[in-house]
């Protein structure tokens, strides 16, 4: 599965132990791809002495803050961006700017 | 001495006793992050806020930016900066550990690392920066950047109003490192 800009996606929510750069809060949430930054060996190998290889695609994912938080406060369009490597993502349908 | 830094020393002894480090690789280290600081941030805003040109190679390419201006920007993650404008904000955090652009502004404040910082900085970024001495003018966006993976990033802040005359160098002085994280602005 690969994504382009501006296609919906979902972090999966998966409870995946170890060293994974998924953080817990945007489990589950919806948003959008910004950009594709490029191609890193994936981390959740590497941390345990692996070679990581492949390396995983990894996303800049674009989050509305109202999707992420039920009773946040500030503008509506404040959004937050994180780092997301593809095998953490699948098709959504979360707000998008 | 506590706790966790007499695990580190235990485990920097071991390491030296066993030969996977030797003491002049530590100090090389202690060296590297000490020629580090958030005046290279600085540096790296004045000339953007004086050169347009500069500005653009800041923004698409901040490696090369930083290489420019004589530092040693090199490291496996990308470094990437982004711009605040009258109608957008920026604030970083990594909220699951402390990943920061050391290669250039060497070690983050310890407030970067804290538990308090790195949750409250994606839920309440506003009061965030308000408990800084920061009030953000009413109609700008805030846009929260977690440094979850392989990308650092830094904050291009705005010029301040009135500093037209001020030399690269005074500009530069403007610049502080909690400017460069977002939780506040250059002020003159």
């Amino acid at each position: 599965m690969t994504f382009e800009p501006g296609d919906r996606v979902r972090v999966l929510p998966s409870a995946k132990p170890g060293h994974v750069r998924t953080p817990g809060y945007l489990k589950g949430k919806s948003g959008w791809i910004e950009a594709m930054i490029g191609e890193f060996p994936n981390p959740e190998e590497l941390a345990y002495g692996h070679s990581g290889l492949p390396e995983r695609p990894l996303y800049k994912v674009g989050f509305l803050q109202s999707d992420l938080w039920h009773d946040y406060e500030g503008d509506a369009e404040d959004h937050l961006y994180a780092d997301v490597y593809e095998h953490w993502l699948e098709p959504g349908e979360g707000g998008t700017r | 001495m506590s706790p966790y830094a007499a695990r580190i020393r235990a485990i920097e002894a071991l390491l030296l006793e066993k030969g996977v480090l030797t003491e002049p690789e530590v100090q090389d280290s202690i060296a590297y992050m000490e020629a580090r600081s958030p005046a290279n941030g600085a540096r790296l805003v004045a000339r953007a806020w004086v050169d347009e040109g500069f500005e653009e190679l800041l923004l698409s390419d901040a490696k090369a930016a930083a290489s420019q201006l004589g530092m040693e920007p090199e490291h496996p993650a990308e470094f990437v900066v982004v711009k605040n404008t009258p109608g957008v904000h920026n604030l970083i955090v990594c909220t699951l550990c402390s990943c920061y652009p050391r290669a250039v502004l060497g070690r983050p404040p310890d407030w970067y690392k804290s538990f308090e910082y790195r949750s409250r900085a994606v839920r309440e970024p506003r009061a965030v920066m308000r408990e800084f001495g920061f009030e953000l003018s009413e109609g700008v966006e805030v846009i929260v950047h977690d440094s979850t993976a392989d990308v650092r990033y830094m904050v291009l802040p705005m010029r301040p109003a009135g500093t037209e005359d001020l030399s690269e160098e005074e500009l530069a002085d403007l610049v502080t490192r909690d400017s460069l994280v977002g939780v506040n602005v250059p002020r003159f």
